[in-house]
């Protein structure tokens, strides 16, 4: 247990250290806690249109300016948001789900489940992952959900690969073998001794993947198979502007830069874990 | 080397079948099937039967499946649902926009990005290395699409250097390349920020090698040592990772392709996901997958020319 704590220490010490993955942090949590006031801090309602206003250009009273329907830009930039960072956590949570026993499963037991169940994610590895999840979308259509479970589903072989290197490394412990000796069932080692040992790490690496989430549902709401209007979300906001680039630039140019902001934070984040996980490449 | 190439070559095929597959079955689960799905919720029944026939739907899945490869194996890609055309031949138009898209991408990231990566290594912790760091990193949080649209702003609305949409006249060389531009620089800065980054790092983890080291105590020049020494060692797992972002890139094609409206693939793809033209959009799936499949061979076969270490049997 000592060393599992001074591990911890030593994470945390390395963790503050990177000062770029503080402000990383900083910055997250910024995004999330405006995503969770939005309802409170908006200055409009974000669907409430105004044809008097329209292509409104920023000012004192509309920051982001207003849309084709006279709604607030920053508004909808405030609400969207929400459908950005619930996306991102939650199919990231949702490959997991699925990643993490299929990884274990093929780690532990090798032989022709790890075969199959590697082979699998070969093949659903080589569609990239924007195209893997338009595929998804065109057969269930889009919304909020079906968006969520596209890009879970997508990011699941990865986290299954995650899972099953570690399993692997894991499985050749001192402690594992002696589970097996006095006569463990499988089941009991994985859930008992597999699991716990290899969540943390995966927890860790598995929020690398939130920024890319993040780009995925843009990309897709981008695309038009987002969540539907008129629920802002920052892809589709930039989709709409896209036609309005020279005669109110503001609409493209607001969303994005959210965007890129949001997936920034986490990027930091990522390179500070990413420099505790690889001592080597640290400084 | 030559028949491992050969046994690789061999080895996409089971590989690509499964693609096929998994791509056939994904789109007969469309609720209501595809024909439904195609005309739409208003649709009679008869009109919907109609194209079922037409289709093939309405046979058995199994015996659906087994003649859709026959007809692959043979080189008959099927009939768009939209346009009635063969899906080979919209492919055929489609496809040139978008190899000059992903090689010119690939190439700037290359030509950008292993540069930026080895000066910001060999300055760890100063100013080139920072400002090299920063980049990729905005490089990395930037959508593809939202970076095409400020490359856009800047270059085509307001500076009005290059045209804002469009893939040019496919025939003349000027009108190509002038529509190239824009694109081209938007996948390519994407591609720079991922590569300078791993030639960053796989270059400081040859630097703080036993040999190079030793190199540099016999009195080897630094600029020998970093050339033939390290930068030779460090090329390697950039080479990998060219591969690995192979499906980076498509992606980002088909992203760069829609702000620019170039009549691409990757546009081509997202028309027949909003029409609901499934046979063209299984088949484009396939093919891009196909080109992450053969980049990562090609990234193979060119690991084994710059390692010597590596023996293929």
């Amino acid at each position: 247990m000592a060393t599992a704590h001074a591990r911890k220490g030593l994470i945390l010490y390395t963790f503050k250290r990177t000062k770029t993955s503080v402000v990383g942090v900083v910055l997250a949590a910024l995004m999330v806690g405006l995503a969770l006031l939005a309802p409170w801090i908006a200055p409009y309602d974000p669907i409430e249109q105004n044809v008097k206003l329209q292509y409104a250009p920023p000012s004192l009273t509309h920051l982001c300016g207003t849309d084709g329907y006279g709604r607030d830009e920053f508004s909808r930039i405030l609400w969207g948001s929400r459908v950005s960072l619930m996306v991102g956590l939650a199919s990231v949570l949702l490959s997991m789900v699925g990643g993490i026993p299929l990884g274990v499963v093929a780690g532990y037991r090798g032989g022709k489940a790890d075969a199959v169940i590697s082979r699998f994610n070969d093949v659903f590895m080589s569609f990239p992952i924007v195209i893997f999840g338009l595929l998804i979308l065109a057969i269930m259509g889009p919304g909020l959900i079906k968006i969520i479970i596209a890009i879970g589903v997508a990011l699941t072989p990865r986290i299954a690969r995650l899972a099953r290197g570690s399993t692997l490394s894991l499985k050749e412990m001192p402690y594992i073998e002696a589970a097996r000796a006095v006569g463990q069932s499988d089941p009991k080692i994985i859930i008992l001794h597999v699991l716990p040992n290899i969540l943390g790490e995966i927890l860790v690496m598995g929020t690398l993947w939130i920024a890319t989430a993040i780009i995925v549902e843009a990309s897709l709401s981008f695309i038009g198979l987002g969540v539907r209007p008129p629920t802002p979300s920052w892809g589709s906001m930039i989709r709409a502007g896209l036609d309005q680039l020279t005669n109110a630039p503001w609409l493209s140019l607001f969303p994005g830069l959210a965007i890129f902001l949001t997936v920034f934070a986490f990027n930091l984040i990522a390179d500070g874990l990413r420099d505790i996980a690889d001592p080597k490449l640290r400084g | 080397m030559f028949q491992y190439v050969v046994r690789r070559i061999f080895l996409i095929v089971p590989t690509l079948w499964a693609v096929v597959t998994v791509v056939f079955f994904l789109i007969r689960i469309v609720p209501g099937g595809p024909a439904m799905a195609a005309l739409g919720a208003y649709a009679s029944e008869e009109q919907v039967r109609a194209l079922e026939h037409q289709m093939g739907l309405d046979q058995p899945l199994l015996i659906q499946y087994v003649k859709y490869l026959a007809d692959l194996c043979r080189g008959d890609l099927g009939k768009s649902l939209i346009t009635q055309r063969p899906v080979a031949q919209e492919i055929a138009q489609a496809l040139p926009y978008t190899i000059d898209l992903t090689v010119a991408g690939m190439a700037l990231g290359i030509l950008m990005g292993v540069p930026i990566g080895i000066f910001a290594a060999l300055r760890r912790n100063r100013l080139p290395d920072y400002l090299g760091r920063i980049f990729s990193l905005i490089g990395i949080s930037m959508p593809e699409f939202y970076l095409g649209i400020l490359l856009m702003y800047v270059f085509a609305v307001k500076l009005n250097l290059f045209p804002v949409i469009g893939g040019g006249d496919f025939s003349r060389w000027g009108s190509r390349f002038y529509h190239l531009v824009l694109p081209a620089f938007t996948l390519g800065i994407i591609m720079t920020s991922f590569i300078s980054r791993m030639t960053r790092s796989s270059m400081l983890n040859v630097i703080g090698e036993d040999y190079v080291r030793t190199a540099r105590a016999k009195g080897v020049s630094e600029k020998m040592v970093v050339y033939k020494h390290a930068l030779r060692n460090a090329l390697i797992p950039t080479t990998t990772v060219i591969g690995l972002y192979a499906g980076i890139l498509m992606g980002g094609s088909v992203l760069t392709e829609i702000v620019y409206s170039r009549p691409g693939l990757g546009k081509m793809m997202v028309f027949a996901v909003k029409d609901r033209d499934y046979m063209t959009l299984q088949m484009v799936i396939v093919i891009f997958s196909a080109a992450v499949f053969l980049l990562n061979l090609l990234t193979d076969i060119l690991y084994s020319l710059i390692d010597p270490r590596i023996e293929y049997h």
